[in-house]
């Protein structure tokens, strides 16, 4: 219906448990039987201690694969306008801050306040690379990992530069789990490139009106990501894992569809 | 000829700040197309009025909706723009399983102006699918998540009238707007804090010049909860009495709420409409919750936000500032015009109307700049009395009649997020 402009991809980055990186992912999701690796806790290695000892869950798993990506891009993270998409922000925090104001709302701590903003695991990103240009924070809903790519393939296309795109969701804690299904932290990071010499694959982008059949999610992957919406990345993983050209249908809204041929 | 005007906006942009500050290294990212759009509907709903007549009027007549805090469930000593009658206002029928004071002020604001029929028939002309739709909040509708907490079922649950998932999340309300107004283009939530319904205006103007949509449905809707009375209290930057931006005195600032929605479209559609002339974003990386001590980062909105628009500082008639009346945020933002900027541009904060709406600042701020344009006055800064020397003469008190051809709007949030708006009036 709608074409964006066509984007190359050139990092790639994951992080969720028993999926450190990658490379890892790359393993699982072309079939190689392989120990798991035991990661419960990202290195997110490029904040400063003090910011990665106060950094939530969130904030950790977004970094740590927006840094995989980039080092894999070759690219200087100070250069990157980026997007970090996620349906709920930090369900730990959001737990903690609901719990406390219904117990005792004047203990509210001023960090996790902080850091309850939608846009925190953004902020650390610009804090610890030190980037100053272009820093969004999006979300929208169990769509948010096909509106994030949207807007940063628009992003990259329209301004004619590359763009960081991140999209990360937690398991929700306490009494939200009765209203949100995610179960299991999933981070993934794309650095996306309008005209790029150095891409692993290329997207072509198309908008459809109307709910597309989705691409199915690859089988071998734990059942806990299946109420993540940035593991609606998957099936995108899995064919760049494969190197396997072709379509695949991502869901942008609840009645748009993004439609992604890709080529290798 | 967009490269044209591309080129000798960057021109005039280096020149002029070698004439009224050092010359700065950085250039403006603006590779794409210039091309302003049409602003053919806007709406504003807050503390100080509902629509833009009651908006306009108390911004002439300096008359504040500010009140003393009068929420029981948080009896802080402070200041709130809260819009009256919300709490009388539920939602109709058909979406009573949307309730939540956030989707409440969001179904108000859209039924002022005439703004839900003008968005229908954009959507009857152009076809659902070509009209994105793109809403900014900062904390969507977590004031029914904590009522939910409050109102737990003896195991420690959700109650059975609060499981609605699509209550709960982040993305309720454009959602929720979606919903009701049948949409099906491109559809965004922006959670930036305070810049959130600022962004949604850069994200329209690259969706519709990538010909993605043919017109776009922007705005932002936050609401008063206990997540931001309490968090900012923690943080210690609520004032205990109405905040006073730029004054020397200033104490912090008040929290507010409130609700707007502009309707964007092919400047060809009316040339008599303002226009969003150019968008700048930028990011401070610096610190959660304390702005760049230099202002950098909003240098940096602003600049690219002028080049965008091949506007040079002198151009600029009216500045709708960020103005929060916190210590840091005043010095720094007050510090940039004085140096960017010459005495024949008027500047003022008007937080003290309408209190911080934090998420859907940018939008009320927005329409603050767009009525200035419209009507031909430059809003002063209420509550101030003598501003901080740090302010240099743009930064007014009182209102001034002026014809304002080109407005900016200021909007900087946590995490160093900011963005600069440049509007400007239609073609007379």
């Amino acid at each position: 219906m709608s074409a964006a402009p066509d984007i190359g991809i050139e990092g790639i980055g994951v992080w969720a448990p028993q999926l450190p990186d990658w490379s890892a992912a790359r393993n699982m999701l072309c079939g190689n039987v392989e120990q798991a690796a035991d990661s419960t806790r990202p290195t997110a290695a490029i904040l400063p201690a003090g910011e990665r000892r106060r950094a939530p869950e969130s904030v950790l798993i977004a970094v740590e694969a927006a840094q995989q990506a980039c080092a894999m891009a070759r690219r200087d993270p100070r250069e990157l306008a980026h997007v970090f998409a996620s349906a709920y922000g930090d369900l730990a925090i959001n737990d903690y801050l609901c719990a406390t104001l219904a117990r005792a709302p004047l203990e509210v701590s001023p960090t996790k306040f902080h850091n309850s903003v939608h846009n925190a695991a953004a902020g650390y990103w610009t804090i610890a690379s030190g980037c100053m240009r272009a820093s969004t924070a999006v979300s929208a809903g169990a769509a948010s990992f096909g509106a994030g790519l949207l807007e940063a393939a628009v992003r990259a296309g329209g301004e004619s530069e590359p763009v960081l795109l991140v999209a990360y969701d937690i398991a929700a804690s306490g009494p939200l789990r009765d209203v949100i299904a995610s179960r299991s932290a999933f981070a993934v990071a794309l650095v996306l490139a309008p005209r790029s010499a150095s891409a692993l694959a290329r997207l072509h982008l198309r908008l459809d009106d109307g709910a597309a059949p989705l691409a199915p999610t690859p089988p071998l992957l734990h059942a806990s990501h299946r109420g993540n919406p940035a593991a609606a990345s998957l099936p995108l993983l899995a064919a760049l894992a494969r190197r396997e050209p072709g379509r695949l249908n991502l869901a942008a809204g609840p009645a748009l569809s993004l439609n992604l041929e890709i080529s290798i | 000829m967009d490269e044209v005007a591309h080129g000798n906006g960057s021109k005039r942009v280096r020149a002029h700040c070698y004439t009224f500050a050092p010359l700065r290294i950085f250039r403006p990212h603006v590779s794409d197309r210039p091309v302003p759009l049409a602003i053919t509907a806007y709406t504003v709903t807050c503390a100080a009025g509902r629509g833009r007549e009651a908006f306009a009027r108390a911004l002439a007549e300096r008359k504040s909706g500010l009140r003393e805090n009068d929420l029981a469930q948080w009896p802080l000593p402070c200041w709130i723009g809260r819009v009256a009658g919300i709490e009388d206002a539920p939602l109709p029928p058909a979406w009573a399983a949307w309730e939540s004071r956030n989707h409440r002020l969001a179904w108000l604001g859209l039924n002022q102006d005439g703004f839900r029929e003008r968005a229908l028939a954009a959507i009857e002309r152009y076809g659902a699918a070509r009209v994105a739709l793109i809403l900014g909040t900062s904390t969507s509708s977590i004031g029914e998540t904590e009522r939910a907490y409050r109102e737990l079922d003896a195991d420690g649950r959700f109650d059975a009238t609060q499981r609605r998932s699509r209550v709960h999340n982040s993305h309720a309300l454009a959602a929720f707007v979606q919903r009701t107004l049948g949409a099906r283009g491109p559809c965004l939530t922006i959670s930036t804090a305070c810049s959130s319904s600022a962004k949604v205006f850069a994200s329209a103007r690259r969706l519709l010049h990538a010909g993605l949509a043919d017109a776009a449905i922007v705005g932002g809707v936050d609401t008063l909860c206990g997540s931001v009375l309490c968090g900012f209290n923690a943080l210690e930057l609520v004032s205990a009495e109405p905040c006073r931006p730029f004054d020397v005195a200033r104490s912090g600032l008040s929290l507010g709420e409130g609700a707007g929605f502009a309707l964007l479209e092919d400047m060809q559609v009316d040339k008599s409409a303002p226009r969003l002339a150019g968008t700048g974003e930028s990011a401070d990386a610096h610190h959660m919750s304390a702005p760049h001590p230099g202002g950098l980062g909003a240098e940096r909105a602003l600049d690219e936000a002028l080049a965008r628009a091949g506007l040079a500082p002198a151009d600029v008639d009216y500045i709708n500032l960020h103005g929060t009346a916190s210590r840091q945020n005043d010095a720094v933002e007050a510090a940039l015009i004085a140096r960017r900027f010459p005495v024949t541009t008027l500047a003022g904060s008007t937080k003290g109307w309408t209190g911080h709406a934090l998420g859907a600042a940018g939008i009320v701020e927005a329409a603050a700049a767009l009525l200035a344009i419209e009507r031909g006055f430059a809003p002063g800064t209420l509550n101030a009395r003598e501003l901080d020397p740090v302010c240099g003469p743009q930064i007014r008190i009182d209102n001034a009649p002026r014809r304002v051809r080109v407005a900016l709007s200021n909007s900087f949030g946590f995490g160093g997020n900011n963005c600069c708006l440049a509007f400007a009036a239609g073609a007379a």
